[in-house]
C-alpha cells in the first residue's frame, strides 16, 4: 500500500459531486417542495444549503481517508477482530482508581444536583440495572431476549400489588419482588430450553406482550389501564412525605423543613448502592465457573453438552439472574414514579434495553453503563430537539453498527489460570 | 480383557427413518477400536447415542456393567466418558487454558493443575499458545486442543468423531502420532473415522459400518487387507 502518494483531489471532488447528486435526490422532494393548501413553494435556499454541507462533508472525509491517519484508521477498522479479547490472567487494569472516584462522586451527586437532574440520573441507573441484568441474558449467555420487559413490569407491580393487597413496603418487596422475577424467569425458561437465537427471541418477544396484556386486562386485580400508586421507600420507617398518618416524617424527625428532593435523594442513595452491589456480584460471577459456563454456551451448545454440561441449570441461571435484576429495577422505577400502569412495558422498552447492551458492546459492563446513561440521560439533555430524537437514535444505531459493531466498549476478560505458578 | 463399553442389538430412529439397525458392538479395556464407514452410514448417530442425543428406540448401552443408554448427558460425562466431537467445537473466544478447564466441568476442578500441566507436556504447541485465543490457532492446534479438553475429565474411554476432519495430511500424521501416544498411556479409544487407512493401521479392532449396520468385523491388519474394504474406503488397487 502507498501510503504516502499524497491525495488524490480528482477523486475527492467526484466522491464530493456522487454524494452531492444523491443527496439533491434525496433531499429534493422532502425538504425543497413544501405543500401549502393545494400549492406548493418551491424552497431551493434550504436544499442547496444542505447539499453543500453534504458535498464539503464528502470531500473531507474522501481527503482525510487518502491521509496516513485515515488510511490506518480504515485500515484498522477493515480488520476489526472478531471475538472477545482475552487478557492475560495476572492482568490488572491501570484503570482502578476509577472506581473509588467514581462512588466518592456519586455519593455527592445528590447533595449538589437539583431535583431535576437527579430524578435523570435516577432513571439513567434504573437503565444501568436494566442493561447489566440483560446483559447476563443476552451478552453472556447468547440468548436473545425480546421480552425482559416483562421481569421488569414484575419487579414494578409487585412492589405496588404487594402494598395494596399486603400492606409490604419497599423494603420487604425490594427483595420479595426480585425473588418473583426470579421465579418468571424460570417460568419463561423452561419452553424456551431447546430453542436458540430467531426462535427464542419470538417466544421472548409473546412473553413480554402475555405479562403487558394481563396487566392491562386482569382489572379487578391490576386497576387496568389506570395503574396502581406504589410506596415511597421509608428511612429506618420514617417516612418522606409531608404529613404521615402513622407517626412521625423524615422531616419531622430531624426538625428540617420539607423538600420533596429528599424522597430523590433517598432513592438515588439506595439505587446507588443495588447497582454497584451488582456490578460487583456480576463481576464475581463471570470469575465463577458458571460464568465460563455461560460464555462456553454462547459460544458453542453442542460442544457444551459434548462436555458434560448441564445446559438446563446454566441457562435457567442466567434467566433467573437477569430476570431478578429486571425486577429489582423495577421496584425502584415503581417507587420513583410513585406509580405504575402498563403503557410504561411496551415492546419500545425492550428494545431500548437491547439497544443498551448492544450499543454498549455485549457483555462489556463498562460499555452497558455508558450506554444506559447515553440513551437515558442524553435524550432528557436534549430536550429542545424533542421531535428529533427518534431520528438522532436511529442515526446513532446506523453509525455505531458500521464504525463500532462490537459497542462503545469492546468485551475484554481477563483469562483464567487454575493457579499462578502450576505450568513451567 | 474386560469389556468396558458394550453395544447391544441398538436400534436408532429420527422420526421414521432408522439411522441404526441393531448394532452390537464391543469396546474392551486398553484396546483401540475404530469404527469406519461412508457418510451418512451412522457412525456420528452411534457415538452421539451414547450421550442419549438421540435417544435409542431398543436395545442397550452397557458401560461397566450398567445400562447408560437412558441417562442424562451429564451423568455419562461424568463417569468417564469423554468426547471429541466432530468439527472439534472448541471455544473461539476463550483462550487455550480457558478451554481446557472447561474439560473438567464433568469432574471439578481438583485435579486441574497437574492435568493441565501433562496436556502441555503431551501437547506442547499448546503450551506455546496458552493464553492465546483458541479461535486463533489452526485447524491442527485445534484439534490437539479437542483432544486435550476431553482428556482433562480423565476418561476411562476417549470417544474420538473424525479427528482428521478438515486437517492437511501431514497434521493428520501427526494427529494420529499423539493418539498412538494417548493409547500408549493405558487409554481405551474409540475412533470414528472416515480416513480408513491411518484409522485401521492405528487401531486393535474395527467395524464396518455401512447404512446403520455393522457389516465387517476384525482386527485392524484383517480389515485393511479386506479386498472389500479396500475397494470401499481405500480407493481400490
Amino acid at each position: 500500500m502507498s501510503a504516502t502518494a499524497g491525495i488524490n483531489y480528482k477523486k475527492s471532488v467526484i466522491d464530493a459531486l456522487v454524494a452531492g447528486f444523491m443527496a439533491l435526490i434525496v433531499f429534493g422532494p422532502i425538504v425543497g417542495v413544501v405543500l401549502d393548501g393545494y400549492s406548493f413553494n418551491a424552497e431551493f435556499g434550504k436544499v442547496a444549503w444542505m447539499v453543500a454541507v453534504v458535498v464539503i462533508g464528502r470531500f473531507a472525509i474522501s481527503c482525510f481517508f487518502q491521509t496516513e491517519k485515515g488510511i490506518a484508521m480504515a485500515f484498522r477498522h477493515a480488520n476489526n477482530d472478531e471475538g472477545v479479547a482475552v487478557r492475560l490472567p495476572d492482568h490488572k487494569s491501570k484503570l482502578l482508581w476509577v472506581v473509588p472516584l467514581v462512588i466518592a462522586i456519586g455519593l455527592l451527586v445528590p447533595f449538589i444536583a437539583s431535583k431535576y437532574v437527579l430524578t435523570v440520573i435516577i432513571l439513567g441507573l434504573i437503565y444501568v440495572l436494566l442493561g447489566l441484568g440483560l446483559n447476563i441474558v443476552v451478552g453472556l449467555a447468547g440468548l436473545l431476549d425480546l421480552g425482559f420487559v416483562g421481569f421488569y413490569a414484575i419487579g414494578a407491580y409487585g412492589l405496588a400489588l404487594g402494598y395494596e393487597n399486603l400492606g409490604l413496603g419497599f423494603w420487604s418487596m425490594l427483595p420479595i419482588a426480585a425473588l418473583i422475577a426470579a421465579m418468571a424467569g424460570a417460568i419463561l425458561g423452561f419452553p424456551v430450553l431447546r430453542m436458540h437465537g430467531d426462535y427464542l427471541a419470538i417466544v421472548t418477544l409473546g412473553f413480554g406482550e402475555i405479562i403487558r396484556l394481563i396487566l392491562t386486562n386482569w382489572t379487578s386485580l391490576t386497576h387496568g389501564p389506570n395503574g396502581i400508586s406504589a410506596p415511597l421507600p421509608t428511612f429506618f420507617g420514617l417516612e418522606f412525605k409531608r404529613r404521615s398518618r402513622d407517626g412521625e416524617t423524615f422531616h419531622e424527625f430531624f426538625n428540617i423543613p420539607y423538600d420533596s428532593a429528599y424522597k430523590y435523594m433517598f432513592i438515588y442513595l439506595v439505587l446507588f448502592a443495588v447497582v454497584w452491589a451488582v456490578l460487583f456480584i456480576k463481576h464475581r460471577l463471570v470469575k465463577m465457573p458458571i460464568g465460563r459456563a455461560w460464555e462456553a454456551l454462547r459460544e458453542d451448545e453442542i460442544a457444551c453438552r459434548s462436555l458434560g454440561l448441564n445446559h438446563v441449570l446454566v441457562k435457567l441461571s442466567a434467566f433467573m439472574i437477569g430476570a431478578s435484576t429486571a425486577g429489582l429495577a423495577g421496584v425502584f422505577f415503581a417507587t420513583y414514579q410513585g406509580f405504575v400502569n402498563p403503557s410504561s412495558f411496551t415492546f419500545f422498552e425492550s428494545a431500548l434495553i437491547l439497544a443498551i447492551v448492544v450499543l454498549g458492546g455485549m457483555g462489556s459492563t463498562l460499555g452497558v453503563v455508558i450506554a444506559a446513561f447515553c440513551l437515558t440521560v442524553l435524550p432528557e439533555l436534549l430536550r429542545e430537539f424533542a421531535e428529533y430524537r427518534v431520528l438522532m437514535f436511529g442515526i446513532l444505531m446506523v453509525v455505531m453498527m458500521i464504525w463500532k459493531p462490537r459497542g462503545i466498549v469492546r468485551v475484554t476478560r481477563t483469562g483464567f489460570a487454575a493457579r499462578k505458578g502450576v505450568v513451567k | 480383557m474386560t469389556s468396558l463399553m458394550e453395544f447391544k442389538e441398538v436400534d436408532v430412529h429420527y422420526g421414521p427413518i432408522q439411522a441404526l439397525k441393531k448394532v452390537s458392538l464391543t469396546v474392551s479395556e486398553g484396546e483401540i477400536v475404530t469404527l469406519i464407514g461412508a457418510n451418512g452410514a451412522g457412525k456420528s448417530t452411534l457415538l452421539m447415542s451414547i450421550f442419549g442425543q438421540p435417544r435409542i428406540s431398543s436395545g442397550e448401552i452397557i458401560y461397566r456393567g450398567e445400562d447408560i443408554s437412558q441417562k442424562s448427558s451429564h451423568y455419562v460425562a461424568s463417569h468417564g466418558l469423554a468426547q471429541s466431537p466432530e468439527g472439534r467445537r472448541i471455544f473461539p473466544s476463550m483462550s487455550v487454558e480457558e478451554n481446557l478447564l472447561m474439560g473438567t466441568i464433568p469432574i471439578g476442578m481438583d485435579h486441574a493443575e497437574e492435568d493441565m500441566q501433562h496436556m502441555f507436556e503431551l501437547f506442547p504447541r499448546l503450551l506455546e499458545r496458552r493464553n492465546q485465543r483458541a479461535s486463533t490457532m489452526s485447524g491442527g492446534e485445534q484439534q490437539m486442543l479437542a483432544i486435550a479438553r476431553a482428556l482433562m475429565s480423565r476418561p476411562k474411554l476417549l470417544l474420538l468423531d473424525e479427528p482428521s476432519l478438515g486437517l492437511a495430511p501431514i497434521i493428520v500424521k501427526q494427529i494420529f502420532q499423539i493418539l498412538r501416544d494417548v493409547a500408549s498411556t493405558g487409554m481405551t479409544i474409540f475412533l470414528v473415522e472416515q480416513n480408513a487407512n491411518h484409522a485401521l493401521k492405528l487401531a486393535n479392532r474395527g467395524y464396518v459400518m455401512v447404512n446403520g449396520e455393522i457389516r465387517m468385523t476384525g482386527t485392524g491388519d484383517e480389515l485393511l487387507v479386506n479386498p472389500e474394504v479396500r475397494e470401499a474406503y481405500l480407493g481400490g488397487h
